[in-house]
């Protein structure tokens, strides 16, 4: 992903100053979940099971006072609660900026925040945006680590990780033993609105690297046929319970009514076809894990007997955030100025 | 101004097939000889040796967006043509979406002004619908007597039916084209880059081909019943809609089309990390796309290569993608994106490459006294080394706006001397 600064002294001295969009990414963001090579992501959930077992006052000192902005440009409950205890249990002082009460509102760019922001002393930006990369464009900008928070529909890397130990978790998969046959012969079925949803990009970029097979699955509005060109190892099921069938793990998403854009979405139909209800996961899914990134609208996607059941893991992957999001803010703050290791 | 002798150099007019050593003599603003070499006594004249240089017809660009009136910090009528000097070209014809919107003859006439300091001719094209709203023709008689040679919305497209209809039915009459930018509005709403898996992976709404293709067929269809109408179709992108234009033209309709060097250069892919450097409308589109785009090219279904220079400026552009503006620079790297993939990628002859830059562009809109090298001609010229190798370097152009995603690519093949209308406008 990143070229470091490192990389680049191996080049001649050249004179010409790059330009914007040439400037290198921090080797310690966190960006596409399609950037990790499988020994980075085996390194993270190693790291996330030794920060969630070492003593609090301990780990507290590891990164002591020093500094770790959230910018939020949407909405979250999850993610920066999540973000913030883990930058406060390695020791860092955090401090959120959000659209809603800062100078983003009187209209000032993105750009300019992040060079605002990085003048105060942070070492590491999470950023959630609504517009797909705008990570990219904050790293360029102040050259430190962004970890990406949610960007538009584009990604949300830490939730695909924290998904990944949770199912690591559920098929008592050690983190140490993570290569690229360690989810062989698990299919995990992402279903609902895979057209806006970042959590279902990330975690199909990064769950068939290591040997798993995603199936997308819901109606044509919200699911294109060209979502099983994403990679390989992702195929398309329309049909929920044929998909339930193949799956050791179910997905969920809301219908993401903020980026519809004028979609019609008949609302009846949908929940006959692809509502996660107790009768269709017993009868199709009866061992599956079932997991939903958050929020979820109970009575849509999901039903309450579903979502509050055995097979439910969503407190399980909220509970995963800390833990993988200490991991990510460690990897940041731990590598020096543009990112060397 | 003092006459120029350019002496010795391979003087190439793709208009009347000449590709020969000629001593070219420059005087009063015109072509005053061109003869075999040494043949033209000159007292008085600057010599310019051009042993090893290409002598060429100055360039000719149908679609620059130049920003004035308005929006002089993207790019001035003077900074855009000294751009347009550097890289050959000596005559531009320049998009109405200024502000005000250029749909008066007022506005078309400051454009030509000798204040506005041009470094090449400047031809306006007028707005086909009063500030290019879609909803009332401008006079298009009024607007061609102030020096406008074609009308268009371009940066929108004329989308209603009936005004369309009504465009090239009032521009038939006066022998003007319409110049469409074909996008299927209805279709592309929020949508930042070509549809398509990478659009899908990169969670970017994505411009389907049937929003260009969709709207040159029905550009056609309309043809088909106005007399004398012709259609010009900017910026072409894909293969759908270059079928379409080639089936018209076999049927005899006029119909006429150009391609941007981007779209035979760059595919989608070259968005990389959402680099608004690659974005543009109509968007990069993919490998098949970009393939059809040089086939067209090799078979003469497109006339011409024209830039679609759109200056922006830096903080327009260092934006989230979806909410930076479309649109690169392009004068500077035209000739030699052509000469490096067009001629020495897919052999077309270099006669042909400045073809498409210099005679057909200018038959396709019907412009006058420019393109040739003939005695009497204009002394619009372009003299460029064949072999020099050289870096483009954003930072370095002459354009107001840096917005070019060619920075640092290699050429070969460099603009020596650029002579518009008798006076030198660049020299390296």
């Amino acid at each position: 992903m990143a070229q470091t600064r490192k990389s680049s002294r191996k080049t001649p001295p050249q004179s010409v100053q790059p330009t914007f969009f040439q400037q290198p990414i921090h080797s310690g963001s966190a960006i596409s979940a399609g950037d990790f090579s499988v020994a980075e992501v085996r390194r993270i959930l190693e790291s996330a099971d030794a920060l969630e077992k070492e003593d609090p006052l301990r780990r507290a000192r590891r990164f002591a006072k020093r500094r770790v902005a959230l910018l939020f440009y949407e909405s979250s409950t999850r993610t920066r609660t999540s973000f913030e205890l883990a930058a406060k249990a390695l020791g860092a002082d955090t401090t959120l900026v959000s659209s809603l009460s800062s100078s983003i509102e009187k209209g000032e760019s993105l750009k300019d925040t992040g060079i605002t922001l990085k003048a105060l002393g942070p070492e590491c930006i999470i950023l959630r945006s609504p517009y797909s990369g705008a990570p990219y464009l904050l790293a360029r900008a102040t050259g430190l680590p962004v970890l990406n928070a949610g960007d538009g529909m584009a990604e949300h890397p830490s939730q695909a990780l924290l998904d990944l130990r949770t199912m690591l978790q559920f098929l008592g998969i050690r983190s140490s033993s993570v290569n690229e046959q360690t989810l062989r012969g698990v299919t995990v079925s992402i279903v609902g609105d895979i057209l806006h949803s970042r959590v279902a990009r990330s975690n199909a970029l990064l769950l068939p690297r290591l040997g798993a097979k995603v199936i997308f699955c819901g109606p044509p509005a919200l699911l294109p046929e060209i979502a099983a060109q994403m990679g390989p190892g992702v195929v398309i099921e329309r049909d929920l319970e044929t998909a339930l069938r193949k799956s050791q793990i179910v997905m969920m998403l809301r219908i993401q009514a903020e980026r519809l854009a004028g979609l019609q979405i008949d609302l009846d139909d949908y929940r006959r076809r692809y509502q996660a209800i107790g009768e269709r996961i017993a009868a199709h899914a009866p061992k599956a894990l079932v997991m939903h990134p958050g929020p979820i609208i109970r009575g849509m996607e999901i039903t309450s007997e579903v979502a509050d059941g055995p097979q439910s893991a969503i407190a399980q992957q909220v509970h995963n955030g800390v833990p993988i999001r200490m991991a990510l803010v460690a990897r940041a703050l731990g590598r020096g100025k543009g990112g060397q290791r | 101004m003092k006459p120029i002798l350019l002496r010795g150099g391979r003087v190439i007019d793709p208009g009347s097939n000449l590709d020969a050593l000629r001593d070219v003599l420059l005087r009063d603003g015109k072509v005053a000889a061109i003869e075999p070499a040494g043949k033209i006594r000159a007292q008085g004249a600057e010599v310019i040796e051009a042993k090893g240089l290409i002598v060429a017809p100055g360039l000719i660009d149908i679609h620059v967006h130049l920003r004035e009136p308005g929006h002089g910090y993207k790019e001035t009528i003077a900074t855009g043509t000294a751009a347009a000097a550097a890289g050959g070209f000596t005559t531009v014809c320049a998009m109405p979406n200024t502000v005000p919107v250029n749909d008066s003859p007022e506005t078309t006439r400051w454009m030509q002004a000798p204040q506005r300091g041009a470094s090449a001719r400047v031809l306006p094209i007028g707005a086909a619908t009063r500030g290019s709203m879609g909803e009332t023709l401008t006079d298009y008689a009024v607007l061609q007597d102030a020096g406008a040679v074609a009308v268009t919305d371009d940066g929108k497209p004329i989308l209603g039916d009936a005004i369309m209809l009504a465009a090239l039915q009032a521009a038939a009459k006066l022998g003007l084209p319409v110049i469409q930018h074909a996008e299927d509005t209805r279709l592309t709403g929020g949508c930042s880059m070509n549809a398509g898996p990478l659009a899908f992976r990169m969670g970017l709404r994505g411009m389907p081909i049937e929003a260009e293709s969709g709207l040159v067929e029905r550009d056609i269809a309309l043809v088909r019943k106005v007399p004398n109408a012709h259609l010009h179709v900017a910026h072409l992108s894909t293969a759908k809609a270059l079928n379409a234009v080639r089936a018209a033209r076999k049927q005899g309709l006029r119909v006429t089309c150009e391609v941007t060097p981007h779209h035979f250069a760059l595919t989608e892919e070259r968005i990389g990390h959402y680099d608004t450097n690659a974005k543009m409308n109509p968007p990069l589109r993919a490998e098949a796309d970009r393939a059809a785009m040089i086939e067209g090219l090799l078979d003469g279904t497109l006339d011409a290569i024209a830039t679609d220079h759109a200056p922006h400026a830096a903080h327009e552009k260092e934006q989230e993608f979806d909410r930076a503006p479309n649109g690169i620079t392009g004068l500077e790297t035209a000739l030699g994106l052509a000469i490096r993939i067009l001629h020495r990628e897919h052999r077309m002859p270099l006669a042909k490459v400045l073809a498409l830059l210099i005679n057909r562009p200018a038959q396709a809109l019907g412009l006058k006294n420019c393109g040739s090298l003939a005695a009497g001609s204009s002394a619009d010229v372009v003299v460029f080394d064949p072999e020099e190798k050289w870096t483009f370097r954003a930072a370095d152009s002459k354009s107001k706006s840096k917005n070019t995603p060619f920075d640092g690519w290699e050429f070969q093949g460099r603009v020596r001397l650029t002579v518009s209308q008798g006076r030198i406008t660049f020299r390296r």
